[in-house]
């Protein structure tokens, strides 16, 4: 390695950290966001840019990869709509801990290939003699299981988010055996790889890590419902800046360590946000298998739901002083978006104040919502949080439920039995008539009755959200 | 130097817990994607198995497909980013 260029190198390191940085300080609020994406994405090109300049790279197979990822990368982003935008977010997260998994590999090979004296040169260039056999060999098997962990776990995530695999929980006898026994296989194997790296067993051994490491991803994921994705998307988003962090621990690089930190941390926020909108700690998201396990407690809620026609809803909103929209997942998959704003823009226009109310576990990713209305172009100041809007819910003549199930459930106050008792929710049941749209009567992701549709005050409009909105716009503008 | 990294490894987890404490529920996805592309730094690992390829063929294949996927995860998630607060834009711009 030519000396001069390396302290130049460790600069620019150091200023792609910075970048990242401030750059992910500015995401985090709404005025700066949109520089702040483009500060970290300053900082990527720097890393990489440094990286090229170090001695004796050749380049023909790094711009072979980097077109190959750079044209899958763009075509991808600007092709994906917003409503697909949970499992483009898992299937990005994959390609990351994938990456880092085939680092490991790599770097593992080049060790056994050289031998550890010609290894420890290309780590330490200067003074090979600084790294360390056991440090390096645990480095890479904790790479290697949680990269293969992180990218099974989200290609797990995808195929249930696109709907290519049930959303429900999957869960079948033994599963915490088999949990633990793939566990003490990813022990035993770290152990016999760490203890002699450089023996022939330790490549069965490392093949074994990230053969369970994949499996591990892929049972840790399955048992997990739909209504419960926001929290696993943003536990991956945590792992694959935990691998690409343990990555850093392998070449010996700062600017990995700082980065690949970041994100785990920014990841273990949101995915404790979503867990206490859910009012439900991360291990019994993890482990429980939400919504199958609790089907025996109680027989269902008595009483008759009231059907409504768009014409009667028409009335009532027509009459209506003050309307709360309260969107779920079924507005995404209807796609319903823009046939809702355009009659909350008819509301308004009638003298009515509209306000929409989300929850932030509703939809399949943290914010699913908030990114479908802002591509509707509602307008941001009738978003608001669910603690902003019940203490008023009183005195609102008009809620539309529109393909929201267990964010409104009552039972989450009412009845300690239920799987969603203590959730914060919306409470909607207090609004003067709360319209429910619907597709039928079945229960929501969860598999939870919602006493909600049998309430006084409760209407249900059956069909599909986009063709109902869109009958109501209809009645509105024909007025 | 392992134990310097261990030192850059702790106050940086701690910086990240500092610096993104509140976010506004209206920024979780995009924080999200962003922080995702973030993550494609492991792209400097794979840069440097490829580029010093000491360990023949498999360590080139390995380098490249480890290029490629982190690449995917770095422009794909700079770019959806970037178009999801776009829209966000538009919208404050309405505001004022």
């Amino acid at each position: 390695m030519i000396a001069h260029i390396q302290p130049f190198i460790n600069y620019l390191y150091i200023f792609a950290s910075v970048l990242f940085i401030i750059g992910l300080k500015m995401l985090s609020r709404a005025d700066t966001a949109r520089r702040g994406n483009f500060i970290s994405s300053v900082g990527m090109l720097i890393a990489i840019i440094a990286t090229c300049l170090l001695a004796g790279m050749e380049y023909h197979w790094i711009l072979v990869g980097i077109l190959i990822g750079s044209a899958i990368g763009a075509v991808a982003a600007h092709g994906v709509k917003m409503t697909s935008m949970p499992e483009m977010v898992g299937l990005l997260n994959g390609f990351g801990g994938l990456a880092s998994m085939l680092v490991a590999w790599a770097e593992y090979h080049k060790w056994v290939s050289l031998g550890w004296t010609d290894y420890a040169v290309t780590l330490l260039p200067d003074n090979p003699a600084a790294a360390n056999p056991m440090f390096a060999a645990i480095a890479i098997a904790f790479t290697a299981v949680v990269g293969a962990l992180t990218f099974s776990g989200s290609m797990i995530a995808f195929l249930k988010l696109a709907e290519w695999m049930p959303g429900k929980p999957i869960l079948f006898r033994g599963q915490q055996v088999v949990n633990a026994l793939v566990l003490l296989a990813i022990l035993a194997a770290a152990v016999v790889f760490c203890m002699a790296p450089e023996a022939p067993a330790a490549y069965w051994a490392f093949a074994a890590l990230m053969v369970v490491g994949l499996i591990l991803g892929v049972t840790s994921v399955i048992p997990i419902g739909g209504a419960d994705m926001p929290v696993v998307i943003s536990l991956l988003n945590s792992y694959s800046g935990i691998a690409a962090a343990a990555a850093g621990f392998i070449i010996l690089n700062n600017v990995l360590i700082v980065a690949g930190s970041l994100v785990g941390a920014s990841g273990i926020i949101l995915t404790q946000i979503m867990c206490k909108a859910m009012n439900r700690s991360l291990a019994n998201v993890l482990f429980s298998g939400f919504g199958a396990a609790n089907t025996t407690k109680s027989e269902g809620y008595k009483g008759e739901a009231k059907p409504i026609s768009s014409e009667d809803t028409y009335m009532l909103l027509e009459a209506a002083r003050s309307v709360v929209i309260v969107p779920g997942y079924g507005m995404a998959v209807a796609q319903a978006q823009h046939a809702v704003r355009e009659l909350g823009e008819l509301l308004v226009a009638n003298g009515c104040d509209v306000r929409y109310a989300i929850h932030p576990v509703a939809g399949r990713m943290p914010g699913h919502m908030n990114v479908l209305l802002a591509e509707a172009n509602v307008p941001y100041e009738q978003l608001v949080e669910p603690q902003d809007v019940n203490p008023v819910m009183e005195t609102v003549d008009v809620a539309m439920v529109i393909g929201a199930n267990d964010v409104v459930n009552p039972a989450a106050r009412e009845d300690q039995g239920s799987p969603i008792y203590g959730m914060p929710i919306i409470n909607v049941d207090h609004a003067k008539t709360v319209i429910i749209l619907k597709r039928s009567m079945a229960s929501g992701f969860a598999g939870i009755d919602n006493p909600l549709f049998f309430k006084d005050n409760a209407r249900m409009l059956f069909g599909d959200a986009k063709a109902t909105v869109s009958a109501l716009v209809g009645e509105f503008k024909s007025a | 130097m392992m134990g310097l990294l261990f030192f850059v490894f702790v106050l940086a987890i701690f910086l990240g817990f500092e610096l993104i404490s509140k976010v506004p529920s209206q920024l979780h996805t995009p924080l999200m994607s962003g922080s995702n592309a973030i993550s494609g730094i492991t792209i400097v690992g794979a840069l440097v198995a490829v580029g010093h390829p000491h360990g023949g063929n498999l360590v080139t294949v390995l380098g490249v497909i480890a290029v490629a996927a982190a690449m995917i995860n770095v422009v794909g998630g700079y770019l959806v980013t970037h178009r999801m607060l776009g829209m966000f834009k538009t919208k404050s711009a309405n505001r004022k």
